[in-house]
């Protein structure tokens, strides 16, 4: 099996789809904005002006203006920055966990794969969020903690997919002629069964960074994710809670920002799922 | 084109007095690869009281006939391109779906091949026997309960009040089927269609559930349409015998001309390879070459690349004994069925030049 | 049936102890131990509080003995007593809020039921039909919208501008005054909005799972004999298909106890509901650490119970079980 042409075959059953080209079009417009904020707006996120305190959109704001007169749409670009890199390394820390104990679990079966499984089972018992905020009050909620947090407590469903993958792929015959080969365990580990496993974590990882976000803006509207004054979609909202009864924009664009990239990335997961394997289509 | 399948002119259990005549049946497939054919206009009828087999090897569409017959393919997939299937004279394709409930088990019934899953495993046996009384309105539940206990004992359950009971997982394969069984006959219907009745049970009970739908078809006078892929159990127990090959039938007779006269090469494959003709053998024997995939049918006749006749004479071509490809015809061109013999029909190139058509 | 029940809680047990292991865990995993740390959310952490702490971990004994006796503890529901000023036991704190949070878990879980299920049998039984691709469209706005942003658009519409719904508490501040279908009416209005929320997120899952599963079994043998017997559809799909798709769905309810027991910590803080979940809020910001331990702890006992009760429905459900265990 080539794996290039089966890259380019994927790619090719994925442009066809219009859902999962719409949603690979948003992700990529949330990145670029979130990179160049300066192409869409010259305020600086931070300034504060009390003179312009909760001013609609208009033409010199055209996303109104916060509680303490700072440009909304400006906090939103880069906010997006903040955002994305959060659900971005969150998510990459849960794979890279949930990738080792998979493998390990998966390759070495019986009293390993046992022990590490039960320690997944006991992990899926704490309501995750709670598990979240404990550790937060723990270790104090800072941009790098939050991706840390997220990332420790997320991973538990690529370690499950990353195990099944390789209990079946262990069995395969091109595992077995690369042993009788002489190659060692990491070896087989990372050259051969790491990328067959591929295909699955990448949709368990498009839509697990789409979960990291709305987990981040969970964290962040309650105050105890990305701190202010560092502006993010989740504490902006913070902003439009407070002033609910005057300033709708404060509510309405953050969280359509949330909303419309995590549909991008859900689209594009369930797209890539679709392309890998068109068997499971309209599951 | 004067043998079309399913003009009138074949036989007499094919005249109007026929219980189920299915006409040029054509049914295809949607699938992930685009459509796909899987019967090529299949025609065949039963009459009253007749026990019809239909043999074939598995994915030659024996049982997507059966289930066309009942309309029970999912469509889709599943689309009927063309034919008809009359039942007492009525086409059943175009009857709206509530008519064609009250057909389904009480005029035509079915046995289907695996007891283990063709249950539902949360209802108890007693509920889905009854069941068929309550669908037609024949009577009460509670009376549904009590037929549906004097049916189990009838198909010889053994303590039908405790496994009227019982839920499938609770009994064995022989017993499920002949739960099926009793569900099939509740109603007296007068056709029922066997789908590989026996073919997942242990051989000892095979025989038992043969010799109870042989039984019992002789005291409810019902028509059977007998799906099988042995040879043996036709021989036994069918009338007349139609053999099916990639979703066509290749020839049918009267059972016992078929075994004595095969034309088809298919068929004289098959029975040549049944050892000493008895009833022990119960696979279907082997045959050089495999079964085509649907999805690419070969133009011509379909049994071509593994016919015996069509090798022959590929062999005499390249060989420089013949001339002439004399048998070219069948890579080009799909065989229609031709008599060979009362109710007797074949569908063959080589058979038909050798034997002269509508030699009797 | 009843071994049935006590196996599978024998079988919990290696989890109640690995989570007892990992709360214990995530105590010490704090730089410097449960008091060595440096505070952002809490300045006021003073030396007087470190005191208390390391008299309740008993800091000074080596860590499996701490370990023991935290587990001695937990096992009658001590979780020390509460930072907060009023000092009072965590136990106590959490069991005067406890049936709120669960019977609006309860109620969030009922609506998920009473809708996702025949919304789920409706699209599958009509597969590819508009009424199908409008839920599946649905069903994927439903997973991408924050659902504290929806909780903050529903309260701008019909707590704001159209004024129909209360949007904070559990009752009116004239609740005492009404007469009781005023109160019965009072309470229902303060719910409609944190309940539904609440149960938004589950309803696009299980009615998509619910359309999976019905998928799956209609395409069985059994579906087929049912329709081959002559049933009409009504009784093919309700009587034969349902009672089957159904028993996958019962233990993904079951699993859906610690999204909303998460979910309740979201939307309780939002409405100003006075429930576990704005509890352990509560805690978080003032770093309650016996509280937050305590909550953290009882949520995943629920969790756990939650499967347990799952996995039983489901036996209950499923004759292939009950009676395996019977017999």
């Amino acid at each position: 099996m080539n794996g290039h042409s089966m890259l380019r075959e994927t790619l090719r059953r994925l442009s066809r789809n219009p859902l999962a080209v719409a949603g690979a079009a948003v992700v990529l417009f949330f990145c670029v904005l979130a990179l160049f904020p300066w192409l869409v707006s010259s305020h600086d996120p931070n300034r504060i002006d009390i003179l312009k305190i909760l001013e609609p959109p208009s033409g010199a704001h055209p996303l109104g203006t916060d509680d303490l007169g700072r440009d909304v749409l400006a906090r939103m670009l880069h906010g997006a920055r903040i955002s994305l890199s959060v659900g971005f390394v969150a998510e990459s820390i849960a794979i890279g966990i949930g990738l080792v104990i998979g493998l390990l679990a998966g390759y070495y079966g019986g009293k390993v794969d046992s022990l590490l499984m039960r320690f997944v089972d006991i992990m899926l018992c704490f309501p995750t969020f709670f598990l979240i905020l404990a550790v937060i009050a723990f270790i104090g909620p800072s941009i790098w903690n939050i991706m840390f947090i997220i990332g420790v407590t997320g991973w538990m469903g690529v370690a499950r997919l990353v195990r099944a993958e390789t209990l079946s792929l262990k069995e395969r015959d091109f595992v077995a002629a690369a042993r009788a080969q002489g190659a060692g365990t990491a070896r087989i580990l990372f050259r051969h069964i790491l990328p067959n496993t591929l295909a699955p974590i990448l949709v368990a990882a498009t839509l697990g960074v789409a979960g990291a976000i709305l987990v981040e803006s969970g964290l962040s509207f309650l105050g105890i994710g990305v701190q202010p004054p560092t502006p993010s979609w989740g504490n902006i909202l913070t902003a439009g809670k407070d002033n609910i009864e005057f300033a709708w924009w404060l509510s309405l664009f953050p969280g359509l920002a949330i909303f419309l990239t995590v549909l991008g990335y859900n689209l594009l997961g369930e797209g890539i799922r679709d392309a890998v394997d068109p068997r499971l289509k309209g599951r | 084109m004067p043998e079309t399948p399913g003009t009138p002119k074949t036989s007499g259990a094919e005249g109007p007095g026929a219980l189920l005549s299915v006409r040029s049946l054509k049914v295809g497939f949607d699938t992930e690869k685009g459509p796909v054919r899987a019967l090529f206009g299949v025609s065949f009828s039963v009459a009253p009281g007749e026990t019809v087999g239909l043999v074939g090897e598995s994915g030659c569409g024996k049982t997507v006939t059966a289930l066309a017959v009942l309309r029970l393919l999912q469509t889709p997939p599943a689309r009927i391109e063309g034919g008809e299937i009359f039942f007492r004279g009525e086409d059943l394709l175009p009857l709206p779906e509530k008519r064609m409930c009250d057909v389904r088990g009480k005029e035509i019934s079915m046995i289907f091949q695996e007891p283990m899953t063709s249950l539902n495993p949360v209802l108890t046996v007693g509920e889905q026997v009854a069941e068929v009384f309550t669908a037609h309105g024949a009577c009460g539940k509670r009376e549904a309960a009590d037929r549906a206990v004097e049916w189990l004992r009838k198909v010889r359950m053994p303590d039908p009040e405790r496994r009227a009971r019982e839920y499938p997982h609770q009994m064995s394969g022989g017993m499920r089927q002949r739960a099926m069984i009793a569900t099939a006959l509740a109603l007296s219907p007068s056709l029922v269609i066997a789908d590989e009745p026996t073919t997942a049970l242990d051989v000892t009970i095979q025989a038992q559930i043969m010799e109870l739908l042989q039984e019992m078809r002789e005291q409810e006078k019902m028509a059977v349409l007998l799906i099988t892929h042995d040879l043996g159990v036709v021989h036994d127990f069918a009338d007349r015998t139609a053999i099916m090959y990639l979703g066509r039938i290749v020839e049918i007779a009267p059972t016992r001309k078929l075994f004595a006269d095969p034309v088809h090469p298919y068929t004289q494959g098959l029975l040549a390879s049944l050892p000493g003709r008895n009833r022990g053998e119960k696979r279907l024997p082997s045959i050089p070459g495999t079964v085509p995939d649907l999805s690419a049918v070969p133009p011509g006749c379909p049994f071509a690349p593994r016919c015996p006749f069509r090798q022959g004479a590929i062999r005499r071509y390249q060989s420089g004994t013949s001339a002439q490809d004399d048998l070219a015809i069948c890579d080009r061109t799909d065989p229609s069925p031709s008599e060979y013999g009362p109710g007797h029909l074949a569908a063959c190139h080589h058979q038909r030049s050798a034997r002269g058509e509508g030699a009797r | 049936m009843l071994r049935y029940v006590v196996r599978r809680v024998l079988v919990s047990v290696p989890l109640l102890i690995g989570i007892s292991l990992i709360t214990f865990g995530v105590i010490n995993m704090a730089p410097g131990g449960p008091i060595g740390i440096s505070s952002d959310l809490n300045p006021k952490a003073t030396a007087e509080y470190r005191e208390r702490l390391k008299a309740y971990y008993g800091l000074d004994q080596p860590l499996y003995v701490q370990y023991g006796r935290w587990l001695g503890r937990m096992a009658v529901l001590d979780f020390g007593d509460s930072f907060s000023a009023d000092g009072r036991k965590v136990w106590d704190k959490i069991r005067e809020r406890i049936l709120v949070t669960l019977s609006i878990n309860v109620l969030s879980m009922a609506l998920i039921f009473l809708v996702a299920v025949p919304l789920g049998i409706y699209s599958a039984v009509r597969k590819g039909s508009v009424f199908d691709r409008v839920a599946t469209v649905t069903v994927f706005t439903g997973f991408a919208i924050p659902t504290f942003w929806l909780a903050l658009l529903l309260m701008i519409l019909f707590g704001v501008r159209l004024g129909w719904l209360p949007i904070s508490g559990l009752v009116s501040l004239e609740y005492d005054t009404l007469p009781l279908a005023g109160k019965i009416l009072d309470r229902a209005a303060h719910l409609v909005l944190p309940v539904f929320l609440m149960a938004f997120g589950g309803l696009a899952g299980i009615s998509r799972y619910m359309r999976s599963t019905m998928l799956e079994v209609i395409r069985q043998d059994y579906i087929a004999a049912a329709r081959s017997k002559g049933l009409p559809e009504r009784a093919v799909v309700f009587r034969h298909a349902v009672r089957n798709a159904l028993l996958p769905v019962i233990t993904i309810l079951g699993l859906s106890v610690p999204g909303l027991l998460g979910g309740s910590v979201i939307f309780e803080t939002i409405f100003a509901i006075p429930g576990m979940g704005q509890l352990f809020f509560q805690g978080v910001m003032s770093r309650d650490y016996p509280l937050i331990m305590g909550i953290l702890t009882i949520g995943a006992f629920l969790t756990l119970l939650g499967n347990i009760l799952a996995d039983v429905g489901y036996a209950l459900a499923d004759p292939r079980i009950k009676t395996e265990r019977a017999g």
